[in-house]
């Protein structure tokens, strides 16, 4: 028995360890952005360093007005757009690729390799080689064609890996029966596969509208004339760094967060209803 | 053929699979055969086609013309189509690599230096990225054992994935510098007498910027890898008398191989790749080979962007495979 309370308290340390490990690595993941976050509420003579001189709305409010940028909320609108599309469109080929990966078919290894390549492939090439292209072939680049192009590429390997998880534990037999009641292909996909994956598509469709949101790299090169809000964040970097910058970062971060609140919202009410 | 026949045909264990999960049987006689003229399901032609036609104009074709751009003639402005292999001279060897007599006799050109720089950055933070996330998805995995638990904890510290990762290497601004944070906190526990200079535009702050940026993406495979293992054979060692190290080494470290092994390829290739954070914390006092493409892009060489793309990406080919060869993922996938 005493062994036994021995044995239990070591575990009991290890654990506290751990415990321990995951605050200070907490702050270390968090602690920049918290920093960042405060120091938006600079007084309008701060920096972009501590101490605070003063507490001020001072930077949230140049954010809302003329910026030296440009059109902040153009940008916004931009990148809003894009991502939904994103979204809608990783959602459809991801769940389509996934269902004709139920099956065997010629070139299934080859398919799979190309959709991996696009989560293996640099934002920085892919954005020079298709810029490059676009460029000898005389076509102009912009965020709602070429950016689209792009960061659909960089979206559908993950909603492909969600939707690929979602089947792997799909019972068949469900569809089996509907077909063998006589149900035609559609009738089957509307009334029972979708339902049950639906949980699956919104999840995939979560990766494709916040990594569409957030991207940078890929659409360097690619957005033309018009800036998407991550574009604008680079490009406010060259010029003097200011805690406007700080208070846009924090509004972004809010918003992607409450994005992820959201989708992880949707997506447990209808796992739930699926189950 | 009876009802129990048929049914007993349709579920034979020879029955065709998928690549993923159980595909339905296919039926066979005569009478199934007019039910099912084809396999059940919509044609995988038409489920593949979009995203193939997709991928091969937007992810293979620009690949495919980076390499080919790669041997055109730079007419300063633009590019014409040639095949010169001036671009790779170029990039391998400087003029007096040659010439005893020069000062640069046999010195790697700037673009070599700087994909080697670029390279021990990413071996660099790749292995502190595996110290520190190594114990976290462990005690995730295997400490906390209530699920509910287990998904919230997971879900905090991925979520910075989903967030903008350039303004993630902006909140780094206000730690580096002489004013910094680190700098403020060090001073102020008094571990050092005066503010440090390494802690802003040096190598120092690029690799730990690059480590808290992507730390996320080897947490969440090594977690899945070891979530995966059977608690049974951890269970049966113990009652076997193996003590945790033992039990570490011969069973927990080997299983979770594949996921250590994800999580570094996509450390690997992100980092690569980076050209981002080597501005925004590194001041742009050095180059990776990702600001040279886009330095060269910006300025209108566009064959001698391609041709460090093309280098870099090679590089990172034979990183990928080198990590493949070690470890066989083929059973996370």
């Amino acid at each position: 028995m005493a062994r036994s309370t021995a044995e239990s308290r070591r575990k009991a340390r290890i654990k506290a360890g751990f415990s321990i490990y995951y605050v200070i690595f907490f702050i270390f993941v968090y602690g920049p952005m918290f920093a960042m976050f405060t120091l938006s509420f600079q007084g309008p003579r701060g920096g972009v360093t501590f101490p605070m001189r003063g507490f001020s709305f001072y930077w949230w409010e140049k954010l809302t007005g003329p910026s030296a940028v440009g059109d902040l909320k153009a940008s916004l609108v931009r990148s809003l757009i894009l991502a939904v599309i994103v979204m809608i469109i990783t959602a459809l080929f991801s769940t389509m690729l996934a269902m004709a990966f139920r099956k065997r078919f010629r070139g299934s290894g080859a398919l799979f390799y190309a959709v991996m390549a696009g989560l293996m492939v640099p934002g920085t090439l892919l954005s020079l080689g298709l810029a490059t292209m676009l460029r000898q072939v005389g076509i102009p680049p912009n965020w709602w064609s070429s950016g689209l192009a792009v960061h659909v590429v960089w979206t559908l390997p993950f909603g492909f890996l969600v939707m690929m998880a979602v089947f792997n534990r799909f019972d068949a037999r469900l569809e089996e029966a509907a077909r063998d009641m006589g149900a035609d292909e559609w009738t089957v996909f509307k009334e029972i596969t979708l339902p049950l994956i639906l949980p699956g598509i919104v999840a995939a469709g979560l990766f494709g509208f916040t990594l569409s949101y957030d991207e940078f790299a890929r659409t360097t090169l690619l957005s033309g004339a018009q800036n998407t809000l991550p574009l604008d964040i680079n490009a406010s970097l060259t010029q003097r760094v200011q805690p406007t910058l700080f208070a846009l970062g924090t509004a972004s971060t809010i918003f992607s967060l409450l994005m992820i609140g959201m989708f992880i919202v949707i997506y447990t009410i209808l796992y739930r209803r699926s189950h | 053929m009876t009802t129990i026949e048929s049914y007993a045909k349709l579920t034979d264990a020879a029955a065709p699979r998928g690549l993923i999960g159980s595909a339905p049987p296919v039926a066979t006689g005569a009478e199934a055969k007019r039910k099912y003229r084809r396999e059940p399901g919509f044609p995988v032609a038409i489920l593949i086609a979009p995203a193939t036609l997709w991928l091969v104009v937007f992810l293979l074709l620009p690949l495919i013309s980076i390499f080919i751009f790669s041997f055109w003639k730079s007419t300063g402005h633009g590019m014409t189509p040639a095949f010169t292999i001036e671009n790779y001279r170029a990039f391998f060897v400087t003029d007096g690599f040659f010439d005893p007599a020069k000062s640069d006799f046999l010195t790697p050109s700037v673009f070599i230096r700087t994909l080697w720089l670029t390279f021990r950055f990413t071996i660099t933070t790749m292995a502190i990225c595996l110290i520190l996330a190594y114990p976290m998805a462990y005690f995730l995995s295997m400490q906390v054992q209530d699920f509910k638990w287990q998904l919230a904890l997971f879900l905090l510290v991925m979520v910075p994935f989903w967030t903008s990762y350039l303004i993630r290497a902006v909140a780094w601004l206000p730690m580096l510098g002489r004013q910094g944070l680190i700098n403020e906190f060090l001073v102020g526990i008094g571990a050092i007498d005066e503010p440090l200079s390494f802690f802003l535009y040096s190598e120092f702050s690029y690799t730990m910027a690059l480590v808290q940026l992507y730390v996320v993406l080897a947490v969440g495979p090594i977690f899945f890898s070891l979530a995966k293992i059977d608690r049974t054979l951890l269970e049966a060692a113990r009652d076997m008398g193996a003590t945790p190290f033992q039990i570490f080494r011969e069973i927990i470290a080997p299983l979770s191989l594949p996921g250590v092994a994800i999580g570094m390829i996509f450390i690997f290739v992100a980092v690569m790749g980076e050209f981002a954070t080597a501005v925004v914390v590194y001041g742009g006092k050095a180059s990776t080979t990702g600001t040279v493409i886009l330095t060269y892009y910006v300025t209108g060489n566009y064959p001698f962007a391609a041709v460090n793309a093309f280098m870099l990406m090679v590089a990172m080919m034979m990183g990928v495979v080198i990590i493949l060869r070690l470890v066989d993922i083929r059973k996370e996938l």
